[in-house]
C-alpha cells in the first residue's frame, strides 16, 4: 500500500511538473487555500462506503478516495493536508457537492445523463445490477411471478422508476411498498410486508450479510438495470477532474484497483467478517481496461 | 450554491422517465394525498379530541384518568415513532392470518395507517385545547346549567361546549394547520404524498433539488393558509355578539 502510494506520488508528480506553470483553479485551488479536503461519505452503502463498528467510514470507494487524496497531497505539495469527512444522503449529495460543502462524493452514486447536467464523475469503479432479494422459502425466481404481490423498494431511488417501467413493459401490476431507507425496506421483506426487495445488488448483499439470518435470503431475478457507479465530482472543473481521472486510471492500469476489489468483494470484511464472494462483472472488467465516465444510458442494450 | 446550480423550472412540464405523465401531474397527485391524509386525520382528531377533552373535565376520577392517559401517551411520543408503531409493530400482535392480511392484502394500508397515526396524535392536542376551553369558563356556568335542571350531559351539550369551542377556535386553527404539515411523515411508510414526490423528483430529475423542494413548500403554505382562512370564517360566523374575542 505504502509503496504504491509512493509510486503514485511519483507519477502524479511527473504530471504535476508539466503543469506547475498553470494557475490552480476550481477544487484544487479551494483545497490549497483551505488546506482541507472534504470527502462526502455514505453511512450504509455496503461495501462501497459505510461505517465500521467505531463509526469510521470504510469501504471500496473510501480506499479509492484516499488514494486520490494522496495524489492531491503530492500535486499541491501539502503533506499535512487535512482530510475531513461529511456524511451525505441520496437527497443532499448533489447540492452538497455543487455548493462546495464536499469536494468529492465517495458513496455509491449512479452516473447517469441527467446527473451529468449538474455534476461530473470519476471513471466508473463499480457496476451494479438492480436485482431483488427474496426469502428462499418463497421459491420466487423472477419478478414476473409477482403480479399482485407486494414488492418493496426505497423512496428516492432509481429502483422506484425501474419497477414502474418494468410493470409498463410487461403489463403487470405489483403492489409497491416503499421504505424510507434501505433498512426499512429490508424490514418489510423480513416481516413479510413484501415478498421481494428490489435494489442495487451490492446493497442487497450488504443488508443480507448483516441480517439476523443471512442463510434465509437469496438474490434472484434478471437485472432490471445495469448502472455504472462512480465517485462524484463538481462539474466544469477540468484540473481536479483530470487529477482524479489520472489517479484512478493509473490504479486500474497497475492492478491496484483489482486488488481493492478483491479486498472488499472477495475477502471477509467488517463488521461481521462476511465474505461477499462476488466475482468481478464483465462490465467492470471492461471499464477497468478502458477507464471512462460513460453514463448509465450507455449500458442499456 | 448559485455558482454552478443549473436551474430548470421547466422540469415540471417534462414527462417522468417511465411514463406519459409530467412531474406536475405527480406533484398534484401528491398534493391530493396530502390533503386527503390531513383532512381525514383532522376529522378523527376533532371527534376523538372533543370526547377525550370533555372526559378530562367531568367530575369523575376514573373517567378523567382515561382521558389523562390518552393525552399523555399520544402527546409524548414523536409522531414518526407512533407511525412506525402502527405500521410495523401493531400488525405483529394480531393473530397470524389477520396479521398477514393487514401486511400484504389490506387495501390502502399505508394511507389508513398514516391517517390513524396522525389522527390520534392530533387528537391528544385537540383534547388539551377542549379541556382548556371548558376550564376557562367560569364555574357559575356549570352550576347554572345544573340548577336549571340539566343533567351533566345536557350541561355540556347546551351550556359548556358551545362556548368552549368558540373560545378555542384560534388554537384549533393552529392544530388544523399542523395536521397538514405533520402529514409529511406519511412518506416514511410509502404514501405518495408531497414529501414522497419531492424526494422521488430529486432522484428522477437527476438533481433538480431546489425546484423539487420549493414547489411542495409553496403548496404546504397554501394548504395551511387555506385552513387558516377557513377557520377564521368559522370564527366570524359562530361569533356570539357581545361575548369575548372576534371583531
Amino acid at each position: 500500500m505504502q509503496k504504491h502510494h509512493l509510486l503514485l506520488g511519483l507519477v502524479m508528480g511527473l504530471i504535476a511538473s508539466t503543469a506547475t506553470a498553470q494557475q490552480l483553479d476550481g477544487t484544487l485551488k479551494k483545497i490549497k487555500d483551505s488546506n482541507t479536503i472534504t470527502l462526502g461519505i455514505r453511512e450504509s452503502s455496503f461495501p462501497l462506503s459505510y461505517l465500521d463498528a467505531t463509526q469510521k467510514p470504510i469501504g471500496y470507494h473510501i480506499d479509492i478516495c484516499n488514494a486520490v487524496v494522496d495524489a492531491v497531497k503530492s500535486r499541491l505539495q501539502l503533506p499535512k493536508l487535512e482530510t475531513k469527512t461529511q456524511a451525505v444522503t441520496s437527497q443532499n449529495r448533489i447540492p452538497l457537492i455543487v455548493n462546495g460543502t464536499i469536494d468529492m462524493e465517495c458513496g455509491s452514486t449512479t452516473n447517469n445523463a441527467a446527473r451529468q447536467l449538474q455534476v461530473a464523475f470519476a471513471p466508473t469503479t463499480y457496476v451494479t445490477n438492480v436485482l431483488m432479494a427474496v426469502k428462499k422459502s418463497s421459491g420466487i425466481k423472477s419478478l414476473d411471478q409477482l403480479s399482485g404481490k407486494p414488492v418493496a423498494t426505497t423512496t428516492g431511488t432509481t429502483s422506484v422508476q425501474l419497477i414502474r417501467s418494468h410493470e409498463k413493459g410487461k403489463n403487470i401490476d405489483f403492489k409497491e411498498v416503499y421504505g424510507k431507507d434501505h433498512a426499512d425496506s429490508f424490514l418489510m421483506l423480513e416481516t413479510d410486508r413484501a415478498v421481494a426487495f428490489v435494489m442495487d445488488d451490492n446493497l442487497l448483499m450488504g443488508l443480507i450479510a448483516n441480517s439476523k439470518t443471512p442463510q434465509d435470503y437469496a438474490i434472484v431475478g434478471e437485472p432490471l438495470s445495469v448502472e455504472p457507479i462512480a465517485i462524484m465530482l463538481r462539474k466544469d472543473d477540468p484540473q481536479f477532474k483530470g487529477l482524479v481521472h489520472a489517479t484512478i486510471a493509473n490504479m486500474m492500469k497497475t492492478g491496484q484497483l483489482t486488488k481493492l476489489y478483491a479486498k472488499w468483494f472477495n475477502s471477509p470484511i467488517p463488521p461481521k467478517g462476511v465474505n461477499l464472494s462476488v466475482p468481478m462483472s464483465e462490465q467492470l472488467k471492461a471499464a477497468i481496461i478502458n477507464p471512462n465516465d460513460n453514463p448509465a444510458e450507455n449500458y442499456k442494450k | 450554491m448559485a455558482l454552478n446550480y443549473k436551474w430548470n423550472w421547466g422540469v415540471f412540464f417534462e414527462t417522468i422517465p417511465s411514463g406519459d405523465v409530467t412531474y406536475l401531474t405527480w406533484i398534484l397527485h401528491g398534493l391530493g394525498w396530502t390533503v386527503a391524509i390531513s383532512l381525514c386525520a383532522w376529522v378523527i382528531a376533532l371527534a376523538l379530541g372533543s370526547i377525550i377533552g370533555t372526559l378530562r373535565t367531568v367530575p369523575h376520577r376514573g373517567i378523567a384518568l382515561i382521558g389523562h392517559a390518552w393525552v399523555e401517551f399520544f402527546r409524548n411520543v414523536p409522531i414518526l415513532l407512533q407511525l412506525f408503531i402502527w405500521f410495523f409493530v401493531v400488525p405483529e400482535l394480531l393473530p397470524r392470518d389477520l396479521s398477514m392480511w393487514v401486511k400484504q392484502d389490506m387495501p390502502a394500508k399505508e394511507f389508513i395507517t398514516a391517517v390513524l397515526a396522525l389522527g390520534l396524535f392530533t387528537s391528544a392536542r385537540v383534547a388539551e385545547q377542549v379541556r382548556a376551553g371548558i376550564q376557562s369558563l367560569s364555574r357559575g356556568q356549570r352550576s347554572a346549567g345544573l340548577a336549571l335542571g340539566f343533567t351533566q350531559a345536557q350541561t355540556y351539550r347546551y351550556v359548556l361546549l358551545p362556548m368552549a369551542f368558540r373560545i378555542i377556535i384560534p388554537p384549533l386553527t393552529s392544530e388544523f394547520m399542523n395536521a397538514f404539515k405533520n402529514s409529511g411523515v406519511a412518506y416514511a411508510v410509502g404514501v405518495w404524498e408531497l414529501v414522497f414526490v419531492s424526494r422521488q423528483m430529486v432522484e428522477e430529475t437527476g438533481g433538480q433539488v431546489i425546484e423539487s423542494l420549493i414547489v411542495p413548500t409553496v403548496l404546504y403554505i397554501i394548504c395551511s393558509y387555506a385552513a387558516n382562512l377557513l377557520m377564521s370564517v368559522i370564527e366570524r360566523r359562530s361569533h356570539v355578539p357581545g361575548f369575548i374575542v372576534a371583531k
